[in-house]
């Protein structure tokens, strides 16, 4: 059974109906991209997933419950995290603050303490951080307080809003290798990724949205030869 | 002139440090709901009139009961200042409930008017009531902490004057820092402050940490508000006689105060607040001498406001304020 089901949904911006009729399903323990140029509707799905956007129709199923429309700080307590396009860690906060409010919900201290432990397995730059301001840091190190904050909540689905924007092509490949590591580690993973080629590369599976539409679909080394892949972009 | 100056310096610090220990706490509350809705909360001037009016009334009542009088003043204070806080807590998270989150995607200007608009209410209500049931709007409450008290700064120089208070001084000015000492903990070392802080950062990406933002909001107006009105009990503590309107002139000051110090900055609100009580009481003492006698004392609040355009022009963001410059 899916651990997330999307059905058919539809969001709109204002009277701009931004998904029209959006349907994916994501395994448990898959890599599922979504690739799209700007504007195609990546984003918004992801947000109508966590709640960020209100939904018009459709339904979306977490782990077998209706979810759709809930308020954002309750789909986050079932097991799903979304890290927003751009980072969005909080600038004044410092890199210990980020991550304990990622872990807002839990109240058990030591708890708290292994899975920051679990965090700097993944990323060892933030432990050396942990005082500094989170808006200090670079690109890619702010991406990672991102990630780790999200990981903090312990997921079983993160869903990622391009990991990978504005990062030197280096930086990009380290994401995307720890990305790769966490669905080892047992997490599953939606990623939203205008970078169409890396993020197939590690997906297991693929969905190409344009204007709102889910045009094509299939395994992901099956949609780097799809031509039609390149259509989608240059159209 | 800098001799006579000098003389009533110490005077001047501690009745500077009192007033300017009022205006840090009230300001606390503008810059706390700036900080998470940018909103300016105009009604908050009310709620520290509200305050004052909910803890005379208090005081009144306890005081008319016979039993009152052989428990020590100050627990009655503390009593009477918890119950006032919840109170106007309360309503201030009420206001927020009612006026502001419905309002909550609307553009800026229209909760601005909305609060101004909870403020005339607030103000009228009080009055009415006051009126009603007393017959007057001007409420004396029963003085309190009246023992008059003298440092004797002269037998440290004799360049000072001897600087003296009532009780109530102190009183005010322990208060005003122990609220201001908590908050500042809570703001930087609590998990629901943090939170706070995330909150007026970034709404949207808070509540992917699954913190509930409405709940978030209504606890950051139930402490602006529970300051505000424990502040308007020592200020009636201080002051003795309150009328429905001291909340309007008292918050613009502290709005001030709140502006100078760096709008949206807790720490900023209580050094603005406390240089604001200071300049007008050293303004308030010196004018007269400064220029001659061509402004008296009354002119106080122009020279307050003059050091505060002076700041403004050249530091816009206010004394502790940073400069927004975000990288994107």
């Amino acid at each position: 059974m899916p651990i997330l089901e999307v059905n058919n949904i539809e969001t709109y911006y204002g009277g701009i109906q931004a998904l029209k009729g959006i349907s994916v399903y994501v395994n448990k323990g898959e890599i599922v991209t979504l690739i799209g140029s700007n504007g195609a509707g990546k984003s918004t799905t992801l947000k109508s997933i966590s709640g960020l956007a209100k939904v018009k129709t459709g339904s979306i199923l977490f782990k077998g419950k209706e979810t759709m429309n809930k308020p954002v700080h309750e789909t986050c307590l079932l097991g799903m995290a979304h890290v927003p396009e751009g980072r969005k860690i909080f600038s004044t906060l410092t890199v210990k603050e980020n991550l304990l409010m990622g872990a807002f919900s839990v109240n058990n201290k030591q708890l708290i303490e292994e899975r920051m432990e679990i965090v700097f397995g993944h990323f060892p730059i933030l432990k050396k951080r942990l005082e500094q301001k989170g808006g200090t840091m670079s690109g890619g190190e702010q991406q990672m307080l991102a990630i780790g904050r999200a990981l903090m909540m312990e997921p079983e689905l993160l869903m990622l809003d391009e990991p990978s924007m504005g990062l030197a092509p280096i930086i990009v490949e380290q994401i995307f290798d720890i990305i790769k590591k966490l669905n080892q580690n047992g997490i599953t993973i939606l990623l939203v990724e205008q970078n169409a080629y890396q993020a197939l590369n590690i997906a297991h599976r693929g969905y190409v949205i344009r204007n709102g539409e889910i045009v094509l679909s299939g395994k992901g080394s099956e949609l780097i030869e799809n031509i039609e892949i390149r259509d989608a972009y240059l159209a | 002139m800098l001799l006579e100056m000098l003389q009533s310096l110490p005077q001047v610090l501690i009745d500077g440090l009192a007033l300017g220990a009022v205006y840090a706490v009230v300001a606390l509350g503008y810059t706390m709901v700036y900080g998470i809705l940018q909103l300016i909360n105009f009604a908050h001037g009310e709620i520290f009139m509200t305050g004052a009016f909910i803890g005379t009334t208090f005081f009144i009542l306890l005081m008319g009961m016979g039993w009152v009088s052989s428990v020590p003043q100050i627990f009655v204070l503390i009593l009477v200042l918890i119950v006032t806080a919840c109170l106007t807590g309360l309503l201030g998270m009420g206001i927020e409930r009612v006026a502001y989150r419905p309002l909550r995607n609307a553009p800026r200007l229209i909760p601005l008017i909305t609060a101004i608009g909870i403020s005339f209410i607030l103000q009228d209500v009080i009055r009415f009531i006051a009126e009603l049931s007393s017959g007057n709007y001007i409420v004396t409450g029963p003085s309190l902490f009246t023992d008059q008290m003298t440092i004797s700064f002269s037998s440290l120089s004799s360049i000072f004057n001897d600087a003296s208070f009532k009780t109530s001084f102190l009183i005010v000015l322990v208060t005003a820092f122990i609220l201001m000492i908590s908050l500042d903990y809570f703001i930087n070392r609590t998990k629901w402050g943090t939170a706070m802080r995330a909150v007026a950062l970034d709404r949207e990406t808070a509540s992917l940490m699954s913190i509930n933002v409405n709940k978030t909001i209504s606890i950051t107006f139930f402490i602006g508000s529970a300051l505000g009105g424990a502040t308007g009990v020592l200020f009636a503590v201080q002051y003795g006689t309150i009328d429905p309107f001291i909340g309007f002139i008292l918050g613009m000051k502290a709005f001030i105060a709140a502006v100078l110090g760096g709008i949206g900055n807790i720490r900023g609100a209580m050094l603005g607040g406390i240089l604001l009580g200071l300049l007008e009481m050293f303004a308030s003492a010196n004018l007269t001498l400064l220029t001659g006698g061509i402004f008296g004392a009354e002119y106080k609040d122009v020279f307050a406001f003059s050091i505060l355009i002076l700041v403004l022009i050249f530091k816009p963001e206010g004394l502790l304020g940073k400069p927004t410059a975000e990288k994107v």
